[in-house]
């Protein structure tokens, strides 16, 4: 597969959207372990919601 | 189940978590078939390889002004239904939209650089598409800047419905006037102008993008009811009395 004289241009457009992507799945994937140990961190410190099921429970 | 049951956040949480990782491996099998056809897809006549910058820029294009309409119907589910999600909807799909917006602006520039012979030229379909990009930036500082929920939701939903009036602007910007950007080649009266060599490929990236779109943006939802479940509890745990 030849890219032709503009090969640079199309290598980048994929890298940058690969790059933007990734970095969006990372952050979504870590701020959802962050929001679930500072549920567990209130839940530890006796802290419970009204209807007593448990803060990190997702089912 | 009915759309009223999903308007219990946990309920919405259990349902997330049963049907994320079907999405994820649906999105992931259709990413690697479209990339595939893509890098498979011959070279146009005129623009060369530079056609497959199209399979990328494409379907983020047209994510960007998906992501503002589903923010506005959020907008419309916040303001009139007060649906408890609603507001949740919209603040977790407006940075996933800023990233699709921010990709169509580069990708697109990246492809006038060989084709038009320029990054950027203020014409009507780059600059709509710039201001929706500050509109996302603008909104996300708003949900950032004002930290009762309710309030902001009130407030962005008011924003979001304002800035809708952009998407038709965006939209028709190539048919009303005389622009640098191409006008609509895939979705027009009459019919694609595009060989099946390139729209087969450039539809099967833009529901790869859609179901990416989704499963993030399901998951930004999930992550948007822990957060306001961690606010409830800081709050909860404020107003206990100290022994």
């Amino acid at each position: 597969m030849s890219l032709g004289p503009y090969a640079s241009f199309i290598v980048w457009s994929y890298l940058l959207v690969a790059v933007v992507v990734l970095i969006l799945i990372g952050w979504i994937a870590l701020d959802y372990r962050q929001q679930r140990a500072r549920l567990r961190d209130l839940e530890a410190s006796g802290v419970t919601r009204r209807s007593g099921r448990g803060a990190a429970d997702l089912s | 189940m009915t759309l009223i049951d999903l308007a219990n956040p946990t309920r919405f949480l259990s349902l997330t978590a049963k049907i994320l990782p079907w999405l994820a491996a649906a999105t992931a099998i259709l990413l690697a078939i479209g990339l595939y056809q893509s890098a498979m897809a011959p070279d146009d006549y005129q623009q060369g390889a530079t056609v497959k910058i199209m399979f990328i820029h494409v379907p983020n294009a047209w994510l960007s002004m998906f992501v503002w309409g589903v923010m506005s119907l959020s907008a419309l589910g916040t303001l009139v239904w007060r649906h408890p999600l609603a507001d949740v909807s919209a603040k977790a799909a407006a940075p996933i939209g800023a990233a699709f917006t921010f990709l169509a602006l580069v990708t697109g520039s990246l492809w006038g650089r060989p084709m038009w012979g320029t990054y950027w030229e203020w014409d009507a379909r780059l600059t709509s598409v710039l201001i929706l990009f500050l509109m996302y930036l603008g909104l996300i500082a708003l949900w950032r800047a004002v930290e009762d929920p309710s309030r902001a939701a009130r407030a962005a939903a008011v924003l979001t419905l304002v800035g809708a009036i952009n998407i038709p602007i965006i939209k028709f910007s190539v048919d009303w006037w005389n622009t640098l950007h191409q006008p609509a080649s895939v979705l027009r009266m009459g019919g694609s102008t595009l060989d099946k060599a390139f729209l087969i490929p450039l539809l099967v990236m833009a529901v790869a993008f859609s179901l990416l779109f989704i499963t993030l943006h399901l998951a930004a939802m999930r992550n948007e009811i822990l957060r306001r479940r961690v606010r409830a509890l800081q709050m909860q745990q404020a107003s206990q009395p100290r022994a």
